[in-house]
């Protein structure tokens, strides 16, 4: 016998009428309900009362479409990561899927060190372990062969519809949508506005280094200013701030920060047919000068690191950024969102920037420096978390049911309130400053920069991406090292790159010069689109 | 069961055995001995092949493993000769963290070893609150690794940890724990003593409490003080367990792991990665599971190879013609 979820959802049901069990519907038969039911509230599943009610929203996906569904008797698996980070919302809606259709849902979580070999291992060898699948947008070049495509039934729910084409295109592999969108991921600039907009600091920059203060346009800004900021207490609060905190910790998200770093100076916006790789000779551009620039940058910018700021981990970013202790960062949302905590003592104290640029980009193909009067911006979409559906399963039904009530539009909104859960904005809908002003309190010049960020980095040309090829923790494992070498004063960042290339030219023959080429064409076409 | 069930007389394998009159094997005849070495083998033999399965499939699986190009991108059992080997031979990243890890291992073995036989001869002799510091001093190995070392991580934090304002405290200027190479090798070495410290003295302290009094009592019959029965009957007599305590502990800290996952993932740079640590990077993050099986099989004969003569070293070292 199913469990009410809440007394609303119940009501609701019975003024609708539609509260009693329905036959299972099969894949791509989705019932166009226009019954919801009504406010639904979390409190019965945790500490969610703070965020209070978010009403259903009429579809296929609603909890009064999903409540017609009835998979008693069948058990749903899934693996998702650690709790919070995603997997607590696998949890939370797991439990609620389990209430309104019987079924069992079995939740498995993993550290994330462990996940990706946790997802791949029962796949190659056959074994249905996990109907679905969370895992990291960017492994798609190897879990692909696994992953069942959407059905297109799912494709037209209006849920679906208001994902951002960027999304869509992250969710998809050869044309078809084979992960069901969840969460959008980039890197972008925080920064603190009590510092760039306080004039009596901007006047003092102003005197010590003859420059006036502002965000940065390039890198080379962006270590300036992170460099006079730090080691002193400019936010007058008895404790000494820094300058710069960022992902530096090996095998912990650092490539991404590298390459945020390295994108505008070896993206260049004239230059078609590759960014990590010549498409033509799949030569790696990795230790081209664009990139070496970066990682010289990087290696600089350790000045204006907090202490142990040279092994930060995510974690770390998001504490020291967060907490108040830096005057910038650039990663994912989750600093911005813990410095919008309401306990912070940095709330409504930050702002949203694009990624710096850079005046100069590597031209390839002349082998020159390119020069650009404004500068040249590479915004990065980056990670993401992405969910799917193992082709092996015998209850796609049942888990695309489960995906489509996940990302459903009540529960999306909670899940977006809410920044350990790690959902992100990634739907046309999301960056409307009304919803952040409304539903968290922030301040209207924090809720516009945070949404124009993000949705302007939506609509960009120039963009990078993941490597989303087979073998991409290998080549970015290779990459940490080289870039955590370099940090350490192990090698020059020229010789670090050289021996990264000469890893990745390795890693593609051995995985196979065609096949390597055939996946990154799929990025390229990502990169190159206007 | 009947008696005539229990005796096999009819078994062609029994036909040689002497019996008692009670129908039972005498032991001291010759053929009583080899069908006593077929009894044993028989009843050994169910335990034997289990174990056999247990220890040597993975073993031979492994080793399977490592002559196929199994990654995320070529799932499967292919046949690629000895590539991974070639490809071994040449990784200049595995072998540096080999000669990591037999410093590290061997640093901080000894310093175990040290800490361990001291602390071991505190609480051997009849000292006030003895049972209370045995078991204290057993403590850091009763906690769990992974955990622990996270708290470890908390201390050596370098602007939120103790360790920096401790340091303070004694005019010492802040270290750079976790993000200079030196001192995060450091910083490894101090979780790991102060985890497994312990373990030494456990083992050190039964081999005290083992030792005969005979040879102690004569000591203190000779006039020998405590600095010269220590040198001179002490530590002679616990050689063979000292070389038993750090062959096992050498065993466990060249499989160093969480440690370092948890506290410098390998870095700063490539300062504290050990073996263990790459293999896991190579096998489970990059998903080379293949290459990542020739490199746990290379390393293992190396640790027999090696674990073998350190054995040999240290028993004519400390054992000498007793061993």
């Amino acid at each position: 016998m199913r469990k009410p979820i809440t007394l609303a959802v119940i009501s609701a049901l019975l003024v609708v009428g539609c509260g009693g069990a329905q036959p299972t519907t099969a894949p791509g038969n989705l019932p166009a309900s226009s019954a919801t039911a009504g406010d639904i509230s979390y409190t019965a599943y945790g500490d969610y009362a703070q965020y209070g009610s978010t009403p259903d929203v009429a579809g296929p996906c609603s909890y009064a479409s999903i409540d017609q569904k009835d998979y008693s008797g069948r058990t749903l698996k899934i693996i998702t990561h650690a709790v919070p980070v995603m997997g607590e919302p696998t949890d939370l809606h797991a439990k609620q899927f389990q209430d309104l259709t019987g079924a069992k849902v079995e939740v498995v979580h993993v550290p994330f060190g462990d996940l990706f070999q946790k997802v791949l291992t029962p796949l190659q060898a056959g074994q249905d372990a996990y109907d679905v699948f969370f895992n990291a947008s960017l492994w798609i070049g190897d879990l692909n062969p696994y992953e069942a495509p959407v059905p297109d039934a799912y494709l037209s729910v209006p849920a679906m519809q208001d994902v951002t084409q960027n999304y869509k295109d992250v969710a998809t592999w050869n044309g078809k949508m084979i992960q069901y969108p969840v969460d959008g991921d980039r890197n972008y600039l925080k920064y603190r506005t009590d510092l760039f907009d306080n004039e009596a600091i901007k006047a003092k920059y102003k005197t010590d280094t003859g420059k006036d203060l502002r965000v940065p346009e390039t890198w080379d800004e962006y270590n300036e200013i992170a460099k006079y900021f730090n080691d002193w207490d400019w936010d007058n609060n008895g404790e000494k701030n820094y300058g710069s905190a960022e992902v530096t910790k090996r095998d912990d998200l650092m490539f991404s920060a590298f390459i945020g770093r390295a994108a505008p100076y070896a993206k260049n916006p004239n230059v078609k047919g590759g960014f990590y790789f010549d498409l033509e000779t799949m030569k790696p551009q990795i230790n081209n000068p664009g990139f070496v620039k970066g990682l010289e940058l990087m290696v600089d910018a350790q000045k204006a690191f907090p202490p142990g700021g040279s092994s930060f981990g995510l974690g770390d970013e998001i504490l020291s950024f967060g907490g108040g202790q830096t005057a910038m960062s650039y990663t994912w949302d989750d600093a911005f969102i813990q410095a919008m905590e309401k306990t912070s003592p940095i709330r409504n104290k930050v702002a949203a920037a694009p990624l710096p640029g850079a005046t100069q980009a590597w031209n390839r193909n002349t082998n020159q420096w390119d020069s650009f009067t404004t500068p040249n911006r590479a915004p990065y979409i980056t990670w993401g978390w992405g969910v799917a559906v193992s082709n092996l399963s015998k209850n796609q039904d049942m888990a695309f049911d489960f995906l489509c009530f996940f990302s459903n539009e009540a529960n999306h909104t909670l899940d977006l309130q809410i920044g350990r859960f790690g959902v992100n904005p990634f739907r046309t809908s999301d960056f409307d400053p009304k919803f952040w002003e409304e539903k968290l309190g922030w301040e209207t010049n924090t809720a516009k920069t945070y949404v124009e960020t993000l949705s302007g980095m939506d609509g960009a040309s120039n963009r990078v991406f993941d490597l989303r090829v087979p073998g991409v923790n290998e080549f970015m494992s290779s990459m940490a090292t080289g870039v955590a070498s370099a940090m350490a004063g192990e090698k020059t960042p020229q010789q670090a790159l050289d021996e990264v290339a000469t890893e990745w030219a390795a890693i593609v023959d051995r995985i196979g010069v065609d096949k390597v080429r055939e996946a990154y064409r799929t990025v390229v076409a990502l990169e190159d689109a206007q | 069961m009947p008696d005539g069930e229990r005796q096999p007389a009819a078994s062609p394998e029994f036909d040689s055995v002497a019996e008692t009159p009670a129908g039972r094997v005498r032991p001291g005849s010759p053929a009583g001995g080899s069908s006593l070495r077929r009894y044993k083998l028989y009843f050994l033999l169910p335990g034997l092949i289990v174990l056999l399965l247990i220890i040597l499939f993975p073993l031979l699986f492994t080793i399977r493993v490592s002559f196929s190009s199994w990654s995320s991108s070529a799932p499967g059992l292919d046949w690629i000769a000895a590539k991974n080997y070639e490809r071994l031979l040449a990784d200049a990243r595995y072998w540096e963290s080999l000669v990591r890890l037999a410093m590290l291992a061997a640093g901080t073995v000894l310093i175990e070893y040290v800490l361990g036989f001291g602390l071991a001869l505190l609480v051997w002799r009849e000292v006030r609150a003895k049972r209370f510091f045995r078991v204290l001093f057993l403590v850091p190995m009763m906690t769990t690794p992974v955990i622990m070392t996270v708290i470890w991580r908390t201390i050596f934090h370098e602007s939120l940890g103790p360790a920096n304002e401790v340091m303070a405290l004694f005019g010492l200027p802040a270290q750079a724990w976790l993000t200079s190479s030196s001192a995060a090798v450091i910083a490894v070495m101090v979780v790991e003593i102060w985890q497994w410290t312990p373990f030494m003295l456990l083992l050190l302290l039964a081999g005290l409490l083992s030792l005969p009094k005979e040879p102690f009592l004569a000591a203190a019959i000779d006039g020998a003080g405590p600095i010269r029965t220590f040198f001179r009957v002490t530590f002679p007599l616990m050689g063979p367990i000292s070389v038993g305590a750090i062959i096992i502990r050498l065993i466990e800290a060249s499989k160093i792991m969480e440690t370092v996952y948890v506290l410098t993932s390998g870095g700063p740079g490539t300062a504290t990665e050990t073996s263990s640590f790459y293999i896991y990077i190579r096998g489970l993050r990059d998903f080379q599971i293949g290459y990542a099986a020739s490199l746990s099989f290379a390393y293992l004969v190396m640790m027999i190879v090696s674990m073998t003569f350190i054995a040999k070293a240290l028993n004519r070292a400390l054992v000498g013609r007793r061993a």
